[in-house]
């Protein structure tokens, strides 16, 4: 069992008023699932995300991630769990601007503490792995947006994380491009990486192998597919 | 776009950014409020040291033999000079017409006054006429003066300063008493107001006779006399400065392409001596002090650049809606120019409450001059333009199409 | 935290400081101008205590000075009009009893004028001595010679004359074995002394040494005898105390009284000169160092603008795994290249103007070693000081918020 979720709940407090974002979420994920997370705004997919990526902790309620208790966890010791277990893809991308592709890919690394030259190394081998390998040395702005994706897609894969958590990684490309990053997406399942995508859109949601819906805060769904497509 | 405008939005902007307008104000206040604080505490002192130097005597003058300040040992031409004298006083005051009083004096130093088993320490004994009291500005506290008969019939009287009057008799009414001084006795006569210190040294450690009778007890050899001269009017002063001189140059026989052989010194020259020997570490200071204002400039310089380049996009808009070059500048310089005038006004008070302070808890005194509050508000106000105008001047040259794409 | 870390840090502050390179340079203007302005000031002031002290030295390190009179002794001076005279018995007897003392040199001093033919001077000084004097002034002719003891216990009328005096009597005439008039009496000039300068504004050169036996037979026995004493190296204090002692006993001074005699050395100077510069010196670097306060808020400000424009990069490092400490350590460090730079090149820019100064005016700068380290050492806290609030600001920010700020 990679994570598991029981009863968690997260609100937040808007000035006085407490607004609850999850209430009591129960969820297992087995290593080299494919997950995708469904819903509409408002819902909580995104709150879900934060947890699972150890950015945010549950109000109330346990996850377990690899065996560990991660609701009671320092801000210092979440920093390292997403350092070394978890790569992240979000929609804008995120890459440092004025940093090169491979600065980008290097950058867990150098939080990690890896040595420069093997920095070097495995950041190049992770653009590579993405088809960018001769674009070591752009600027995100001199890249296209389905390349700048790459460029976040290497970063994340970059430690060897044992879960890559993407959200809605499709949001700001056009579908040719979409569908590229898909695939890609595909090939690293295939290749045995844990995947949880966040999306709303439902011809993405069919690569996945396992569709969870959430409403309100709550699980209104968990559809497990046998075939991905 | 009108002024009022302007500074609305300048004032909308700062106070979007709280933290970075008070540091940055916070530069310009530790500057103004260094350069004012220096101000007046110099200024402070400055009139306290005019004050005590017109306590003098308001536009006298003194003729001596010797200048009065002097570096390193006399020469040979002024160790020559003729000594002056009391008839030289004399004819000063008969044949100079811009001079209303003329009076010489003398001292006898160190001497100590003795009373039964009380000494004072070391004094002067000042052998002088009734007028060197009022024109020293000296009033009496008990008994009379010096009268013109005193100084006629060299009588052994004293008028005694307030310190001798303390040191011999603390308890005793003094009027009346005699005082043995380096070996003649005297009869005291009056006693003095006291009028405290200057420049560290107390003014009221001396005892006054008249000066024939000074002459009489220690001898006239060797004895030159300081004439002290009031004229009949503030603007009769070179007159009479004149005239004295005359009359002094043909007495001594002064031939006409030979300098003056004594010494006219006026208070206005004390002062210029004060200030020569103060002014230049003053100037040091308040540059010093006016350092840390340009550095706070700087520091107003580069939040404006910062300012401008985040809100690039803004500036775009503003043209793209037809705000002219001269507008954009106008904006940034007067959000400029508030940060460092803000920073001149709560600098100028807190150095004035400082100068205050110093002023109040030590010695030394604090004038806060209207023109240095001018001046720091001014000077202020011109780093903030001086500061301003590159930055203001850079958001004004934007081109409306880039900046409107500037992410 | 290892070197690695710190070495990345520096990278990526560097990296990020060199974006904004015109706000990088403003900034570490300001430091710039604040360390000059503290490094000149203290150049300034320790080349002025540097040339004191020379001059001061002047007087022989190892030597002190016993006379009637303590220096700087202004209006109490008269309280000691009343003490005995010291005599020249009073410095055979130091010579003899006083295992200490190296070497003494009674002097007489008086100002008198001296002619040669038509020509004469002001008043100069006239220093009566013996020869030990050039030993314990560590001074010597350079031309001809000093008087002999031979001249000495015979009282002639000879001299040795200071530069400013050939100067001013001899024009291009030979001074050696002319006859000159020193307060009307005729002396031979025997000597020339070697060049001395000027101390605190007095022409050192212009002075005449005679025998001191020669003096008290022309001029006078009255005078009290100022008694230059030299001490063994290292015994100096201890031949303090022996000549006190002594002098105590030849003077009679009951045990429980102060001595009636005053000895005085370089410090007793070097502690007037100080007393009356300290504090004008402090308030002087004391205002200084207001500017690289200023300097420090510019930092201070630039950082936290910094922080708020790299918000979401903050968020992406956090995200992909940075720590609060490598957050801060990014801030910190780049604070600390603006403040350290600014040091340095202030530091260098101090020193110069401090040359500048000293070639332009009669000022001498000197920039000592501490100084240096201070300066550094200041600019670098500076940096420390004002870059951590930011720095920790930024460690401080929530991953999802900082993502999330546009």
């Amino acid at each position: 069992m990679l994570i598991e979720l029981k009863k968690v709940e997260k609100v937040y407090k808007v000035g006085a008023v407490e607004v609850p974002a999850l209430r009591g979420i129960d969820l297992k994920i087995e290593a080299n699932e494919y997950l995708a997370i469904m819903g509409p705004s408002g819902s909580g997919k995104s709150t879900l995300m934060n947890i699972l990526g150890c950015l945010d902790t549950p109000t109330k309620g346990s996850y377990i991630f690899a065996g560990r208790e991660v609701a009671n966890l320092t801000d210092d010791e979440l920093a390292q769990i997403r350092n070394r277990k978890i790569g992240f893809v979000f929609q804008t991308f995120n890459l440092l601007p004025r940093a090169t592709a491979l600065h980008n890919v290097e950058l867990p690394l150098i939080y990690s503490g890896v040595p420069a030259s093997e920095r070097v190394r495995r950041a190049a081998e992770a653009l590579e792995s993405v088809g960018l390998g001769d674009r070591l040395n752009h600027r995100p702005n001199e890249l296209s947006g389905g390349q700048r994706q790459r460029v976040a897609l290497a970063r994340a894969l970059v430690n060897r994380p044992s879960i890559i958590l993407a959200d809605e990684p499709t949001g700001n490309l056009d579908s040719k491009t979409g569908a590229e990053i898909m695939e890609l997406f595909k090939k690293l399942h295939q290749e045995g990486n844990t995947i949880v995508l966040v999306t709303h859109e439902e011809y993405i949601a069919q690569y996945s192998q396992r569709r969870l819906k959430l409403l309100d805060g709550r699980v209104q769904d968990d559809i497990h597919l046998e075939e991905s497509r | 776009m009108e002024i009022r405008e302007n500074i609305f939005q300048a004032l909308q902007a700062l106070k979007a950014h709280k933290l970075r307008s008070f540091l940055t104000t916070l530069g310009i206040v530790i500057g103004v409020t260094t350069v004012i604080t220096m101000l007046s505490l110099i200024q402070g002192m400055n009139r306290s040291v005019q004050g005590q130097i017109r306590s003098l005597g308001s536009n006298t003058f003194y003729i001596q033999k010797f200048p009065a300040i002097r570096m390193g040992r006399l020469g040979e031409k002024y160790r020559k000079r003729k000594d002056l004298t009391i008839e030289d006083a004399q004819a000063i005051a008969r044949l100079c017409p811009a001079v209303k009083k003329a009076s010489a004096y003398a001292q006898e130093f160190p001497v100590r006054a003795k009373y039964k088993g009380e000494k004072t320490p070391y004094i002067s004994l000042i052998g002088g006429t009734p007028e060197f009291l009022e024109l020293h500005q000296y009033s009496l506290e008990r008994g009379r003066s010096l009268t013109p008969l005193d100084v006629q019939h060299r009588r052994a009287v004293v008028v005694l300063g307030a310190d001798i009057t303390e040191d011999l008799f603390p308890h005793l009414d003094p009027i009346g008493q005699q005082v043995l001084i380096k070996g003649h006795r005297f009869t005291v006569v009056g006693t003095l107001e006291p009028k405290g210190n200057f420049l560290g040294e107390s003014m009221d450690d001396f005892v006054i006779t008249p000066i024939t009778t000074l002459m009489k007890f220690y001898g006239k050899r060797r004895r030159s006399v300081t004439i002290v001269v009031e004229p009949v009017s503030v603007e009769a002063t070179q007159l009479a400065i004149d005239q004295a001189t005359q009359v002094l140059r043909r007495r001594r026989g002064v031939p006409y392409d030979q300098p003056n052989d004594f010494e006219i010194m006026t208070l206005d020259m004390l002062m210029d001596v004060y200030k020569k020997l103060t002014g230049s570490v003053f100037g040091a200071m308040v540059g010093i002090a006016g350092i840390s204002l340009l550095v706070g400039g700087i520091g107003i310089m580069n939040i404006m650049l910062v300012s401008v380049t985040e809100r690039t996009r803004e500036i775009g808009i503003r043209k793209a809606i037809g705000a002219k070059r001269s507008d954009i500048l106008y904006q940034f310089l007067i959000e400029a120019v508030t940060l460092s005038g803000l920073g001149g006004i709560l600098g100028i008070g807190l150095g004035v409450g400082i100068g205050e302070l110093v002023g109040a808890i030590s010695p030394l005194p604090a004038t806060i001059p209207i023109w240095s509050i001018i001046l720091g508000f001014t000077f202020s106000a011109a780093v903030g333009i001086f500061f301003g105008i590159y930055p203001a001047s850079k958001a004004a040259k934007l081109n409306p199409i880039a900046a409107l794409r500037y992410e | 935290m290892n070197f690695r870390e710190l070495w990345e840090g520096v990278r990526m502050a560097i990296g990020s400081l060199w974006m904004h390179k015109v706000r990088a340079l403003l900034t570490i203007l300001g430091v710039i101008i604040g360390v000059m302005t503290v490094i000149t000031i203290i150049s300034l002031i320790q080349g002025l205590n540097r040339a004191v002290s020379q001059q001061v030295a002047g007087l022989g390190a190892n030597v002190f000075y016993l006379q009637k009179y303590p220096w700087f002794a202004g209006r109490d001076w008269f309280e000691y009009r009343n003490r005995k005279n010291l005599t020249l018995e009073d410095a055979q007897a130091i010579a003899q009893l006083c295992p200490s003392v190296k070497n003494i040199a009674p002097v007489l001093y008086s100002g008198k004028v001296i002619k040669y033919k038509d020509r004469s001077t002001e008043r100069v000084g006239i220093w009566a001595t013996t020869p030990s004097y050039q030993e314990v002034r560590n001074t010597t002719v350079e031309r001809g010679r000093f008087f002999t003891q031979t001249e000495l216990n015979h009282r002639r009328q000879v001299c040795i004359i200071g530069r400013t005096i050939v100067q001013g009597l001899f024009k291009d005439e030979e001074p050696l074995g002319s006859y000159i008039r020193i307060g009307g009496r005729k002396f031979r000039v025997v000597g020339v002394q070697e060049k001395k300068g000027s101390m605190f504004g007095n022409d050192m050169d212009a002075a005449v040494i005679i025998p001191i036996t020669t003096f008290r037979k022309l001029f006078g026995t009255h005078r009290s005898v100022t008694i230059l004493v030299e001490a063994k190296s290292g015994l100096f204090e201890q031949a303090k105390d022996e000549v006190t002692s002594l002098m105590r006993r030849r003077r009679q001074v009951p045990p429980k009284k102060p001595n009636d005699f005053a000895i005085n050395t370089q410090d007793t100077i070097m502690n007037v000169y100080k007393n009356l510069t300290r504090i004008l010196f402090l308030v002087m670097v004391g205002i200084s160092s207001i500017s690289l306060l200023v300097g420090g808020i510019g930092i201070m400000n630039i950082m936290l603008v910094s922080v708020t424009e790299r918000t979401r990069e903050i968020g992406i490092r956090k995200a992909i795994g940075a720590e609060r400490k490598d957050i801060l350590l990014q801030f910190l460090i780049e604070a600390l290249i603006l403040s350290g730079i600014g040091g340095i090149i202030g530091l260098g820019l101090g020193g110069g103007v401090g040359k500048l100064i000293s070639a332009v005016t009669p000022l001498k700068a000197t920039t000592p070693l501490w100084s240096i380290i201070l300066a550094l050492g200041f600019s670098s806290a500076v940096g420390l000081c004002f870059g951590i609030w930011p720095a920790a600001k930024a460690a401080r920010l929530n991953p999802i918020t900082a993502l999330r700020y546009e």
